[in-house]
């Protein structure tokens, strides 16, 4: 029986690439992603594969319609959007956390409503929700760490990976969310019926990536 | 006849075919209303699968609600005394979803009384034909609740830490699970019990052979004795060839207990049919009799054979 074609979403940036990487070690190579033109989408025949690239924050919505039967996705995107996906592996790489983070001489007053700013509304709720601490969300969709410093929030909760930019900008991280690093998805239904396919990819990769965190 | 048949629509059809399917085997069909009071949902809300409701005030100024679930109100005007009932309806069903409000055509059955295993046997095999008369692509996976819930409770009673682990079974999160399990203390042999039983995905003969190892506990081995009656069963009748056990489907462990299944057409990215065995949910009703059934949800096949017709499609499996 002819293999069925997997469709994988990959997230654009760094974490894409190193996770396209990945899978070209694991015999999923498609050399024409290396072209440069301007397709989205690119197909190895020979490895029955199709990469495209898509924002980090959508590949989880990728996947749970179907439209890629898997995809590497951020823990930090599961947990916001709480996908009816499968998380098959930790990839053990683009490792950060998802933190708690204030001006140096901030001090928390449990007398008002505390002002988050975020990225990640649903998962700042959840954690206050835990900690029953009554919060006012600021959503933005970028620059989180200017917030505390204009005044526009008490706290921030976003990615720390290496706290350098919280630092240059006198902010500190005092509490963390959650840890985060890459995970492979796939949708539930494809699962099934590419399941030879998707557990092969998963297995190889898996291997890889375990190699990776014992170096 | 007198409609033409290439002028129903893929869902339409099937619900004349499911309806002929259901008749043959003796079930009755069951009309219901659009409406039902509020409270019957508000005390039961975690059986539905999605928990928002579309309300309204009836002239009386009582609160009621467009049927989100059939399933309740079956339930709630059958009676213990009346013996077994087999039943199929074909309904609309009313959700409020992100973009507004939907309306989702939804056909089922339910075989209430004193359900033994020819009749759970009887609505599997139901749950099969009635996707292989929809696609000839399809899988129907099976799972008994008592397996994971046995494993589950053998690790921690903590509410917290169980739901966690479920929810880290049902996205086969193997890591999770070891990651959860470490962060309590559990015993590393359930540990890797669970992280093992999550992963198992094939055929019954394939997937039983793996787990009858895991079987730690009675309660464990008698979900597995079950599970392996039931693909017996359905091997001997000829409909186990798309028939696949996976031990990460579950449903809210308040209203399921025993046999679960939810049914799968290649092209639509969701399940399609869900059922189970819900005795619990009758005795949180106050009633003594049990009940099996399921539900199919024909909204996604319009789509999916529109698709198909235009661009060809991806050959299917088998």
């Amino acid at each position: 029986m002819a293999d069925k074609y997997v469709n994988v979403a990959l997230p654009k940036g760094r974490l894409g690439e190193a996770a396209y990487d990945i899978f070209e070690k694991s015999g999923y190579a498609c050399p024409e992603i290396h072209e440069p033109n301007r397709k989205l989408i690119f197909e190895s025949v020979h490895n029955r594969v199709r990469y495209f690239w898509v924002k980090p924050s959508d590949v989880a919505i990728y996947v749970e319609k179907g439209a890629a039967d898997i995809g590497i996705a951020g823990k930090d995107i599961l947990l916001e959007y709480s996908p009816d996906v499968y998380e098959l592996c930790d990839l053990h790489m683009g490792k950060c956390r998802m933190a708690v983070a204030a001006k140096r001489d901030f001090k928390d007053n449990p007398d008002t409503a505390l002002r988050v700013a975020t990225k990640f509304p649903n998962i700042a709720k959840h954690y206050y929700a835990e900690k029953s601490r009554e919060i006012e969300i600021i959503k933005l969709n970028g620059s989180i760490e200017l917030a505390p410093l204009l005044g526009l929030s008490d706290v921030i909760v976003d990615i720390v990976e290496t706290g350098k930019t919280l630092l240059e900008n006198n902010l500190v991280p005092c509490e963390t969310v959650a840890p985060v690093s890459a995970r492979l998805i796939s949708n539930k239904v494809s699962y099934k019926f590419k399941n030879s396919e998707i557990t092969q990819i998963c297995k190889k990769i898996s291997s890889i990536c375990k190699d990776k965190s014992n170096d | 006849m007198i409609l033409n048949d290439n002028e129903l629509l893929p869902s339409e059809r099937a619900v004349y075919t499911l309806r002929t399917l259901y008749l043959s085997f003796g079930y009755r069909r069951y009309k219901v209303s659009k409406f039902e009071e509020y409270d019957l949902y508000a005390e039961n809300k975690s059986f539905l699968s999605d928990k928002s409701i579309l309300t309204f005030t009836d002239t009386d100024g009582r609160l009621m609600a467009l049927k989100p679930d059939i399933t309740l109100s079956i339930i709630k005007n059958t009676k213990d005394s009346s013996g077994m009932q087999k039943v199929f309806y074909n309904e609309c069903v009313y959700r409020a979803g992100g973009s507004g409000f939907k309306e989702i055509m939804q056909t089922g059955l339910e075989c209430i009384g004193d359900i033994d295993d020819f009749s759970t046997a009887e609505v599997i095999s139901l749950a099969y034909k009635s996707l292989e008369s929809i696609s000839g692509s399809f899988l129907l996976d099976v799972s008994h609740m008592g397996f994971v819930t046995g494993l589950i409770g053998m690790i921690t009673q903590n509410g917290a830490a169980r739901s966690e682990l479920m929810s880290a079974v049902g996205r086969k999160s193997a890591d999770t699970v070891r990651a959860v399990c470490s962060d309590i203390g559990a015993d590393k042999k359930y540990a890797d019990a669970l992280s093992a039983a999550c992963l198992l995905y094939g055929t019954p003969r394939e997937v039983l052979e793996k787990a009858r190892p895991l079987c730690l506990n009675d309660e464990m081995r008698a979900s597995y004795d079950a599970l392996e009656k039931i693909s017996g069963y359905m091997e001997k009748s000829g409909l186990a060839q798309n028939l696949r056990i996976d031990f990460s489907i579950l449903n809210d462990t308040n209203y399921y207990n025993g046999i679960i299944f939810k049914g799968f057409i290649d092209g639509i990215p969701q399940s399609v049919l869900s059922g189970g065995r819900y005795d619990s949910l009758l005795s949180r009703l106050g009633r003594k009799q049990g009940a099996v059934g399921f539900a199919v949800y024909l909204d996604g096949l319009d789509r999916l054979f529109s698709d198909t017709d235009t661009c060809g499609g991806e050959s299917i499996g088998g």
